[in-house]
């Protein structure tokens, strides 16, 4: 065992106070927002608020949960997350999976016809026009079908079965099992940690994604919530006003506004720090390359 | 000519192989109809850059552009606001490079040397958050943080006798501000490759390093750093193939009016002019130049880095 001098130890010190001011920096605006969520009218107008809340209620957050239209677009949101969660982990299982085989004919073909979308992409407008064509335009599923699969997220899964051992699938195949089978009964149970990481990442970019919907969704029923949430803190009423910048006025609408910030990020801070050690895993095996 | 096989069998028939691994096929299909569908199909709309859009012909019977199809490419470069977006997408994305890039790199390092790894698990939590959240919530954010008279550092800053910055509605301000709030944002996250990569460094280095009664520093510069060069020089390269490339959440939900002239960059300028104005062939156009130089910069930044004796992408 090496002991540490002094010195050294000093210097571990440092490095803790660097962290805990990076943190600091990182979670402060959080605290802020949150503070302002819960605090009186008065304090917010004279400028009282930092990061602990003064004149403690829950006004603004009974005003945002007595609102048939952010409840409805919360839970139409949570749908919209769920489904296609679901939808992305199975197209990106039945892509991943049959490409780890040596023996499948055409796999160089498959891999450059995958490898060409990650480096050219045809743009917004010819999507746009797409999706157009295929009569997708203000209907749900134009917020789920066009991104169902992610290239990216298809190389980390795929790298993860490279990681099972071949030995697993080949004793499978020797007893008789259908590749089917044996991806349903060998590969999916031991790739948990991938799938808790992929599902993660598709839920937040659903979660958070506006600008597909901005783009191909006019009508305000199928907004999802951070399209709502866009046009409250832009103070757009209707969708096609001119965008007259509107800097926050003081008082009930700051601190509702916090609170329905803070409804709409709830879910993924709830969620995310008890997927992280997958996470990390997923993110390294992406960042060796293939 | 008889290739020497490496497994035993003996050569199957089509048949038989149809019959064995089918399944693999069927799995296949509806990953490969998703990409022709929603990959490739719009690359067929690409051709409207160099045609007449008209709503009622098909694609292939839209008449050609003038200037031998050009024409479009020509207005675009001849049209004040394009060569602004343009401006600004590569002058911010030159900002986030210089100033976002080693960031990461830094905060790894720093990482790296905690000691306490429960402390160390409790710090990668709270800076992977960022990531976490909408472009749409950090612009609430950053109204409540930034707001001339109501945010949070500018009461702070006029309690302290100052006067108020106008973080987010004057244009030079409103650069940093963008660039700060990127930085913020993906950091802590961009730092986890780096840190996968030091783990992967042979820690005997580390040990002979210290017989040789290296200190930290040197240990950083002289091992950490080397040993995480190839990761660094991927992502480089990637960064500089998106140096005309421009996400659209990240600008669209910080841009104002009153900074219009810094923040429009071709991502918004595309969703303007071709979506809401319907100039589908103009937008494309540009768009198809996005693409185009994006592949052309990373190729070029790949050949460079392999001249420089680096691996490269591939």
């Amino acid at each position: 065992m090496k002991v540490k001098s002094a010195k050294g130890k000093i210097g571990d010190w440092v490095f803790v106070l660097i962290c805990a001011l990076i943190s600091l920096i990182c979670i402060l605006p959080m605290l802020n927002l949150l503070a302002r969520s819960l605090s009186g009218t008065d304090y917010l107008i004279r400028h009282e608020v930092y990061l602990w809340p003064k004149g403690l209620n829950f006004n603004a957050y009974s005003t945002v949960l007595s609102d048939p239209k952010y409840i409805r677009a919360f839970f139409y949101t949570v749908a919209l997350t769920v489904v296609s969660t679901f939808v992305s982990l199975f197209m990106t299982t039945i892509c991943a999976y049959p490409l780890i085989f040596p023996q499948l004919k055409g796999r160089g073909l498959f891999n450059i016809l995958i490898t060409i979308t990650m480096f050219f992409n045809a743009g917004t407008i010819p999507n746009y026009l797409l999706i157009q064509k295929l009569g997708m335009l203000d209907k749900p599923i134009v917020l789920i079908l066009p991104y169902c699969l992610s290239v990216y997220n298809m190389i980390i899964m795929r790298s993860f079965f490279y990681g099972i051992p071949d030995s697993l699938r080949e004793s499978a195949e020797i007893d008789g099992a259908s590749f089917l089978r044996i991806l349903w009964s060998v590969y999916i149970p031991l790739s948990k940690p991938v799938m808790a990481t992929l599902a993660l990442f598709y839920a937040v970019g659903r979660w958070n994604g506006y600008s597909d919907a901005l783009m191909y969704v006019k009508k305000p029923e199928y907004y999802p919530l951070q399209l709502l949430l866009y046009n409250i803190l832009k103070n757009i009423n209707s969708v096609e006003v001119a965008t007259q910048e509107g800097f926050s006025m003081p008082g009930l609408s700051d601190s509702l506004k916090a609170a329905i910030v803070m409804f709409s990020t709830i879910p993924i801070l709830c969620i995310y720090p008890f997927l992280q050690k997958y996470f990390i895993h997923g993110v390294m095996v992406g960042a060796v390359k293939e | 000519m008889s290739k020497s096989v490496s497994t035993a069998k003996p050569k199957q028939s089509f048949g038989s192989y149809i019959r064995r691994y089918w399944q693999l096929y069927l799995l296949l299909l509806l990953p490969m109809l998703y990409l022709i569908i929603f990959k490739y199909v719009p690359m067929i709309y690409v051709q409207i850059a160099f045609k007449k859009y008209s709503i009622v012909q098909s694609v292939w019977k839209m008449p050609w552009a003038k200037n031998h199809g050009m024409q479009y490419f020509i207005q675009a470069f001849s049209n004040p606001d394009f060569l602004r977006a343009l401006r600004n997408t590569i002058g911010l994305n030159l900002l986030d490079l210089v100033v976002g890039f080693p960031i990461p790199i830094i905060f790894a390092l720093i990482l790296n040397e905690l000691v306490f790894t429960k402390f160390k698990k409790v710090v990668q939590t709270i800076t992977y958050m960022p990531h976490f959240l909408s472009w749409v919530i950090i612009y609430g954010l950053a109204l409540q943080l930034f707001a001339p008279s109501t945010g949070f550092v500018n009461i702070l800053i006029t309690k302290m006798g100052g006067e108020t910055v106008p973080f987010l509605n004057d244009p030079a301000h409103w650069i940093w501000t963008y660039i700060f709030l990127g930085v913020w944002q993906s950091f802590g996250w961009n730092s986890i490759v780096y840190l996968a990569a030091i783990a992967g460094i042979n820690s005997e280095l580390y040990e002979a390093a210290s017989v040789d009664g290296a200190g930290r520093f040197s240990k950083m510069w002289h091992i950490t750093l080397p040993g995480i060069r190839p990761t660094i020089v991927i992502l480089l390269i990637m960064a500089i193939g998106n140096i005309v490339g421009s996400g659209f959440d990240r600008p669209f939900a910080l841009q104002n009016n009153l900074v219009m002239n810094v923040a429009e960059v071709l991502s918004t300028y595309v969703y303007r002019y071709g979506i809401k104005g319907l100039q589908f062939s103009l937008t494309t156009a540009v768009g198809l130049f996005q693409s185009v130089v994006g592949v052309i910069f990373l190729l070029g930044a790949n050949t460079l880095s392999r001249k420089l004796g680096e691996r490269g992408l591939w």
